[in-house]
């Protein structure tokens, strides 16, 4: 399969763009963030996703979905990255979609629906820390009756506060850094014992910090296998990791254009300041690392879609390569927009606060840095 | 079975049956590199490999099969380069004529001139050089002096050359030569001889790496041909837009200088993981160097997918056309980092220059040759500019 976008997927990245340009812009943003909303998202936005189809890319078409893979999840998340578009998309139509795919039919039955007509949001409860330790989860679900009781706490819940499911990452043996005893649970947002208290993150969206206080769900809740859960996680990782390496490279790209134009057209010392070598040569690396991170994170979804048993190692190299490469974007544009892009009123800032949230969801460049090394074996 | 599947198996197949053993050995130096040529120093294997890789046409698969290529399409390409890697198998020859004058001549040159000049590189009969490099002109190439006189039946060369890799060694000259003084780009010829041509002279200059792998190269009152018989001219392309030749060439040449030096190669990590020791993690132990091999993965690994995606691009005639410069600055300076990395974690060892122990400074020399990488064909600041200027359009000072 060659390295670029097929003519369906680049339809799907014209019409997917021509959206977020028109409806999930940057002043979309804007005035979600000024008017404090408690969700961060527009719900009528997301309900536009589900009729544009995007929200069933990762359904399969006999349950009503588009029946397409981690690429073209990655054209739309792109596209929601280079225009700053609040949604749940990633959590919920490619990371929980994953989920479930990995799980029975019956909840795919119980799920699927609403998230192809955009009416439920689901999130993901995994991280327990400042970091993400998935290796470290230690939230406990034990058994009672014919399901399970969930007691613990969990953090960086991405639009926690709005879901109306969380999947949840415990353990149902075993002890934190085991291979085996975790599950994953699809978990009503109102079931009794469950506390959410959302905050607002740097770049304006809402996450939950989530307390399980006996939260008693049925053996149906369960995703996948019991204690069998770590392949599910592994799947669900992967589908989002490589989604906000997807979204992640929209932003540095989005960052990169915004800059390249600034410094097209200001001038200074009676000049283009986008004359100046100075400038041009630290532009032009920023473009050949956003080019070698393009293909990386494409190549790491096409492996993915294949199956390839290497796709793991990929999806981490591809989160680490687009992480490294934003963050460069955006303190390159910050510094080359001077004083200008140090305020409110220039997008360029709101690019490098949506980098520096994206990079902590699922793990940041060290983290998959660290993890490459492992999988080479040393 | 697809037919690509099919062109896999027989490849396989035809490969392991044929490769000599001495072929399927890791390179070790430069000098495990089969160059072909007039006077050619084979090492075992290298000759036999060459010349059943050169029947299939396979020494430079994608070129047409009426000028000695495979005819292969890039997929099937694609496949071939991957089963050799996958069975470890050396590359039958290398050649300034494969990479660089090849490609070049299938563009600009007449049908004359690919049938007389193209079958003997596939074989690796003649050996060629580049002569464009000036003691004046380096980045600013154009500037060059080397004047090429109208006499009639033939050009005089005079001028001289330098940088010219191996052109001690070499058999034919492509060359860039000033067919007139009065417009930079617009008077410059990119012409075609013969090294042991009267007046042609080579000196190699040592480099840092003790290697004499270049040279100077002086043409006082050269006589080139303007015809070789049989309609081959001596001029590629129009006689003043060598310009157009050259940096087509250029293209070319930095698109094969961009690979990261590490095809095949496992990570750098696992390789020196056991010489260096583990933690009872199973670690690299020294945490430093471990990171940093990390991060070399991941840049690796990636290059690797955006050479992947260059090639295919370029293929498909979706690529910038500057972007060639994007790629040999960004796999150049991976591969002196690379580099960078396996000294240090060489340590005092490989600082020995000569000794049985080092393999007479081997890890230290290649340390020090890849420091050409990023100027050689260009520097690394000059695709900088390109790039700027011609992919981000960003204004002249
Ligand atoms: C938080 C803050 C507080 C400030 N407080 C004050 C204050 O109290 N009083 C006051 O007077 N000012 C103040 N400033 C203004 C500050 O001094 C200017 O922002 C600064 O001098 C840069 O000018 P500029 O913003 O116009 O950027 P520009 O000059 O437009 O620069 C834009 C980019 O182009 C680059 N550039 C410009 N010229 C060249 C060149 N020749 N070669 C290479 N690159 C070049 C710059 O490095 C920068 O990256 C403040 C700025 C900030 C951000
Ligand atoms: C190992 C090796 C093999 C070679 N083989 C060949 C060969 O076979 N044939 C051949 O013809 N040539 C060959 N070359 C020559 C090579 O192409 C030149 O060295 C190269 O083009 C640079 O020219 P220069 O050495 O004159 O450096 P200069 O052009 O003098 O450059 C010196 C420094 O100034 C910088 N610089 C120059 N112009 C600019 C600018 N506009 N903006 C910013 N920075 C700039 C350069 O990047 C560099 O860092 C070889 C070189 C090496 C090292």
């Amino acid at each position: 399969m060659p390295l670029y976008l097929n003519d369906d997927q680049k339809m799907l990245q014209d019409s997917a763009a021509d959206f977020m340009k028109g409806e999930g812009n940057v002043a979309h943003f804007r005035e979600f963030r000024d008017k404090n909303c408690k969700d961060g998202f527009s719900h009528a936005l997301w309900k536009q996703f589900a009729e544009m189809g995007f929200t069933g890319i990762l359904v399969s078409e006999d349950e009503g979905g588009l029946g397409l893979g981690h690429t073209e999840a990655g054209v739309v998340l792109e596209e929601i990255g280079r225009n700053l578009t609040p949604s749940p998309f990633l959590a919920t139509a490619v990371a929980g979609v994953e989920a479930l795919n990995a799980g029975g039919k019956a909840l795919r039955d119980k799920y699927f629906p609403g998230i192809l007509s955009g009416d439920s949001v689901l999130a993901l409860a995994i991280d327990e820390g400042a970091k993400h330790r998935p290796d470290q989860i230690a939230m406990a679900a034990t058994r009672e009756g014919n399901g399970f009781k969930l007691d613990g706490k969990k953090q960086f819940v991405v639009q926690g506060g709005s879901a109306d499911t969380l999947i949840v990452a415990a353990r149902t043996s075993g002890s934190a850094g085991d291979d085996k005893g975790l599950t994953l649970f699809a978990v009503d947002t109102n079931s009794s014992g469950l506390s959410r208290d959302s905050v607002r993150l740097v770049d304006s969206a809402m996450a939950a910090h989530v307390e399980f206080d006996g939260v008693v769900v049925d053996a149906d809740a369960v995703v996948g296998e019991v204690d069998e859960g770590g392949a599910v996680l592994q799947r669900m990782l992967n589908a989002g990791r490589a989604g906000s390496a997807a979204e992640t490279l929209g932003v540095g790209a989005g960052a990169m254009d915004i800059t390249v134009e600034y410094i097209r057209s200001r001038k200074q010392f009676d000049t283009i300041i986008g004359s100046f070598q100075a400038l041009q040569h630290r532009t032009a690396h920023l473009y050949s690392e956003m080019e070698i991170a393009r293909a990386t994170v494409l190549k790491a979804q096409q492996m993915l879609d294949e199956g390839s048993s290497k796709a793991d190692m990929m999806v981490s190299v591809a989160k680490a390569k687009a992480g490294n490469t934003t963050a460069l974007s955006v303190r390159e544009g910050v510094q080359m927009h001077g004083g200008v892009g140090m305020t409110d009123e220039y997008d360029i800032g709101l690019y490098m606060k949506r980098d520096r949230a994206l990079a902590e969801f699922m793990g940041d460049a060290n983290y998959h840095t660290n993890l490459v090394a492992e999988m080479h074996g040393y | 079975m697809s037919d690509l599947e099919s062109f896999r198996e027989e490849t396989v197949a035809w490969l392991e049956a044929n490769c000599p053993p001495e072929m399927r050995q890791p390179m070790v130096d430069e000098n495990d590199i089969c160059w072909g040529g007039k006077n050619p120093t084979f090492k075992p294997g290298q000759k036999e490999w060459m010349d059943k890789m050169a029947a299939k046409g396979w020494t430079v698969p994608d070129w047409p099969k009426e000028y000695g290529g495979g005819g292969l399409s890039r997929a099937e390409t694609k496949i071939l380069l991957q089963e050799m890697g996958r069975l470890k198998i050396r590359s039958p020859l290398s050649s300034f004529g494969i990479w660089m004058l090849g490609p070049a001549l299938l563009h600009f040159g007449t049908e004359e001139q690919k049938l007389h000049f193209l079958p003997p590189i596939a074989r690796g009969e003649v050996r060629w050089c580049q002569g464009y490099s000036e003691p004046g002109s380096g980045s600013d190439l154009a500037s060059l002096q080397t004047s090429a006189d109208d006499k009639g039946d033939h050009y005089l060369i005079n001028g001289q050359k330098i940088w010219t890799s191996y052109a001690d060694k070499a058999d034919w000259i492509f060359c860039l030569t000033r067919t007139d003084k009065t417009s930079k780009h617009k008077g410059i010829s990119f012409m075609l001889f013969d090294m042991t041509n009267k007046g042609v002279e080579t000196k190699p200059i040592v480099l840092i790496s003790g290697q004499s792998a270049f040279c100077e190269t002086f043409f006082a009152d050269v006589e080139v041909p303007k015809s070789y018989g049989d309609g081959v001219s001596s001029v590629v392309g129009e006689v003043n837009r060598g310009w157009d030749v050259a940096k087509y060439l250029l293209g070319h040449e930095r698109s094969m200088i961009s690979g990261d030096g590490s095809s095949g190669a496992t990570s750098l990590g696992s390789k020196f993981a056991d010489q260096f020791g583990r933690d009872e993690m199973g670690r690299l132990d020294d945490p430093m160097l471990r990171a940093q091999m990390a991060e070399m993965d991941i840049d690796v690994l990636a290059f690797r997918a955006m050479a992947e995606r260059f090639g295919d691009t370029f293929k498909a005639n979706l690529c910038h056309p500057a972007q060639p410069n994007m790629m040999k600055y960004a796999g150049t300076e991976i591969n002196k980092r690379r580099h960078e990395l396996i000294m240090s974690a060489g340590g005092s060892e490989v600082l020995e220059w000569e000794s049985d122990a080092s393999s007479g400074g081997l890890t230290a020399r290649g340390w020090l040759r890849t420091k050409a990488n990023s100027i050689e064909g260009g520097t690394s600041e000059v695709m900088l500019n390109v790039v700027s200027k011609q992919i981000l359009q960003l204004p002249n000072a």
